[in-house]
């Protein structure tokens, strides 16, 4: 059961969009830097194929300009 | 099984979250969350949030912690708070963290025969009273010593002060600032005759340019950086970055000046000379309010024991400041310095623009510097010459590192010569402190003892005996470690070490007493912008830790002075506060009531009226000026500030044929100083897991050293080897290297050098020679 954190870069202007759409997917948790243009963001899924379904997802995401990932765990089943 | 699974999965999801924060926080210098850590928190947890300034430096952010169940669950920063506005910095999102390590001191432990042996406190406390009286019996007062800390709080220095230096009469009392603040303190009372900023961090929403003097303010300093940088954004400010190494904050800045260790003294002269050259001198502000005076040069470095520094200020006339300067050309300086004459005249021509209001900050660069007092008086010319000081936006800055190093050890005067009110030099000042303390005046020594160094050389050569450590971690940070860490252990030496983990220091010590940490007692912090801040307990400390300031009462009882102590356990704080406050009863220096500071993010004294004084020495805002003038700086008898002919000096040990590079010491951003807190959060341990040498890519490329290959640094002192690390972080000029200082286990002190400024005592951390080899 992966969990990973990434740092979010959304394009110039469009971090409310981004946040708002990640916002939308279940298995994202965002925290929004207040100061810049950054988000912080954790998923979370079952398996590893969900997994790479979602990052698919998270990088056709219009907004979403870069996706630099920081950390990953796996729990146990 | 489903609740463990459940909480583990919860837990790493907050580690993920921090782990993103921590990243983003070293990556973007100035990065901000906020309530992220809420987010973490189920749904319907019954949070009790109260407030209280982060220990974790001296920006002193206010945070709000919620307790649950009696555990420090979660912290946030207070947007009521001047100082962060509801920011806050990695280490102060992970503060509560700390109080949670595995190996939390809980007992206390007594040396014997060689091994710890688990005491009750009543035991410890009785076995500490009788080797102190022992000690005194036999060597005299002056072998028995204490040292503290910037992290102690108001009341912990208030009473070591009154006990040591009030009842036992001795001025063996010490703090650890003095390695980190000393410098600033000499700075201010020789160009002023008060210690501590004249301004305040509203500066920063008012100031058009920023000089960082070899302030690493991304790192040290997040939160009022990343005030910087918001400034940036709403007014296009301008941050020029001038140091000795590119850092998180140079490449943050708008422009980034390296130049040469030490001669950082000969580009503030030399823009005092651009000043005076193109008249940017505000002659009506140096006419009525400043004076010239000249000291002693070659003053020494310190580095012989009993060595004795007192200057011999003369009066000069600003004609022969003028003709001082001739030496101070941009272009002979930038041949020294390396600084360009375009640059040099660039920094000049901000200072000197009528229509720029300029704020410069500094901390350690300038204060660990063997002429540590000259650079802070000649940054303070720079000021006075354009009359750019005690105005919101125009505001000279010395920042400090720890949080309470202004509260407890420059405001109580927990250093060798000083007093809560004045030094002990001064007969008035010592019956002053005597009748409030309830001792007879003759109690307090006319004679400063030692200053730090020289107080872990007397520890060496046996002239002190006893020596007690609190909240801090001396056999990591001392200059030249080795020879003090073998002092402290010879036969004949006593040593109780106060602290909440194990640490190198508390491995000399014979006695180990678990302190309460932080929100686990009461007590105030002093911030770098004299705000004095007030935390309640918010939760119980584990086993049976108490808190410094009771031990050292518990202690004081023992030794016979319960009359001086008569403090109740449940109100003792309020009572020293109470105290305390009496010996700043004055318009110059009045602290905030209790209640005030219970009621608000703290205040900033002089607290007149109801009123906090922002701007000190200016008639607009400061009650105290009375001369009738825009400006008083009544610090000095005649109420001008002095602006100092101070010259470039070399630093004590510089390099050479063997040992061919500079080496320079400091922090980073995750951890708090030695890391005795830090190191036990796991997810500022991973992020920054040991210590590393940086290099320049150049000389790591001759050298055929790539990031993680081992280093060899030798000086004088001996040698040490550590990871390198190439363009990563932090990187040094050519033919220089720096070092954190942060990991126990690569203790780069033992290397360094214990030269020190003669005038303040602070050790020099940031320069000395050292040679660079693949291992
Ligand atoms: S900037 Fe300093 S006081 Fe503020 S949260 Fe960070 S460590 Fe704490």
């Amino acid at each position: 059961m992966p969990i990973k954190s990434y740092l979010v870069h959304p394009h110039d202007g469009k971090k409310e969009e981004l946040l708002q759409e990640l916002s939308t997917m279940a298995s994202c948790e965002v925290v929004p830097a207040q100061n810049m243009e950054i988000i912080a963001l954790v998923t979370e899924t079952e398996t590893k194929q969900e997994e790479e379904v979602l990052k698919a997802r998270l990088e056709s995401i219009k907004s979403l300009k870069l996706l630099a990932l920081v950390s990953g765990f796996n729990t146990p089943q | 099984m489903q609740t463990t699974l459940t909480d583990r999965r919860s837990f790493l999801k907050k580690m993920a979250m921090a782990s993103a924060i921590a990243a983003a926080a070293s990556m973007f210098p100035g990065i901000m969350f906020a309530a992220e850590q809420e987010k973490g928190i189920p749904k319907n947890a019954n949070l009790d949030w109260k407030k209280g300034p982060c220990r974790f430096c001296g920006v002193g952010c206010g945070v709000l912690v919620g307790t649950e169940n009696g555990k420090a669950v979660a912290v946030k920063g207070d947007p009521n708070s001047p100082v962060n506005k509801g920011l806050c910095c990695v280490k102060g999102y992970h503060s509560i963290m700390a109080l949670y390590g595995k190996d939390r001191l809980t007992h206390p432990l007594v040396k014997k025969n060689g091994r710890y042996v688990k005491t009750s406190m009543d035991e410890a406390l009785d076995l500490i009273a009788s080797k102190m009286k022992e000690t005194i019996a036999e060597h005299g007062k002056d072998a028995v010593s204490i040292y503290g800390s910037g992290q102690w709080t108001i009341p912990d220095g208030y009473a070591a002060s009154k006990l040591f230096k009030g009842c036992i009469g001795t001025n063996n009392v010490e703090a650890n600032a003095r390695l980190c603040m000393a410098s600033a303190v000499t700075g201010f009372l020789t160009s002023f005759g008060l210690d501590e900023p004249m301004g305040c961090y509203e500066d920063i929403d008012h100031a058009d340019v920023f000089v960082l003097w070899g302030n690493n303010m991304a790192e040290m300093h997040p939160v009022l950086f990343s005030r910087l940088l918001d400034q940036r954004l709403k007014r296009g400010v301008k941050i020029i970055d001038f140091a000795t190494r590119t850092t998180r904050t140079s490449t943050a800045a708008d422009k980034s000046i390296l130049f040469l260790p030490q001669t950082d003294l000969a580009v503030a002269n030399a823009i005092c000379y651009e000043i005076i050259k193109n008249g940017w001198v505000n002659n009506s502000f140096v006419e009525k309010h400043c004076s010239f005076s000249k000291g002693l040069t070659n003053m020494g470095y310190g580095l012989e024991d009993n060595y004795t520094f007192t200057d011999k200020p003369e009066k000069i006339s600003f004609e022969d400041y003028k003709t001082f300067l001739e030496d101070y050309t941009p272009e002979k300086v930038s041949k020294l310095s390396g600084v360009s004459v375009r640059d040099i005249k660039y920094m000049a021509s901000y200072y000197g623009d009528p229509n720029k209001k300029v704020m410069s900050l500094w901390c350690m660069g300038m204060n660990q510097h063997t002429r540590g007092t000259w650079i802070n008086n000649l940054v303070y010319n720079i000021h006075l010459l354009t009359g750019k000081i005690s105005q919101p936006g125009n505001s000279p800055f010395s920042l400090t590192g720890q949080p309470s190093a202004c509260g407890t050890v420059r405001e109580v005067g927990t250093l060798t010569h000083k007093l809560p009110h004045g030094v002990v030099m001064n007969k008035e000042h010592r019956e002053f402190a005597a009748k409030i303390w309830g001792v007879p005046a003759e109690n307090i020594p006319s004679k400063p003892t030692y200053h730090t160094v020289e107080m872990f050389r007397a520890l060496d050569r046996g002239d002190i005996r006893f020596m007690w450590i609190q909240v801090t971690n001396p056999m990591v940070t001392m200059p030249k470690l080795k020879r003090y860490r073998d002092g402290a252990k010879k036969e004949g030496r006593f040593i109780v070490v106060s602290d909440v983990y194990p640490t190198p220091t508390t491995d000399i010590a014979d006695v180990i007493l678990p302190s309460a940490m932080w929100i686990e007692r009461e007590g105030m912090y002093g911030n770098s912008e004299r705000r004095t801040q007030y935390f309640e307990q918010m939760v119980d400390p584990p086993g049976e830790a108490i808190s410094d300031t009771w031990q050292l009462i518990e202690v004081a009882k023992r030794l016979g002075y319960e009359k001086q102590f008569p403090y109740k356990e449940e109100t003792h704080i309020e009572e020293i506060y109470t105290e305390y406050r009496k010996h700043h009863d004055n318009i110059k220096h009045n602290m905030a009531p209790l209640e005030v500071l219970k009621s608000q993010s703290g205040a900033i004294w002089p607290y007149v009226d109801g009123k906090s004084t922002k701007w000190r020495f200016n008639a607009k805002y400061d009650p105290a000026c009375s001369n009738g003038e825009d400006f008083h700086f009544y610090g000095k008898p005649d109420g001008k500030a002095i602006i100092w002919q101070r010259p470039y000096e070399p630093a004590a040990e510089e390099p050479d044929n063997e040992y061919p590079y500079w080496l320079n010491t400091g922090r980073v951003v995750e951890h708090w100083h030695t890391g005795s807190m830090t190191r036990r959060i796991p997810v500022l341990h991973q992020a920054m897991p040991h210590a590393y040498v940086e290099l320049h890519p150049d000389d790591a490329e001759r050298m055929q050293i790539k990031t993680g290959d081992a280093v060899r640094l030798t000086t004088r002192r001996g040698e040490i080897t550590l990871p390198a690390s190439i363009n990563e972080r932090g990187v040094p000029a050519p033919m220089q290297v720096f070092v954190p200082f942060f990991d126990e286990n690569i203790l780069i002190n033992d290397i360094t050098l214990d030269s020190f400024c003669p005038i303040s005592k602070e050790p020099d951390y940031k320069k000395c020679a050292v040679r660079v080899e693949k291992a």
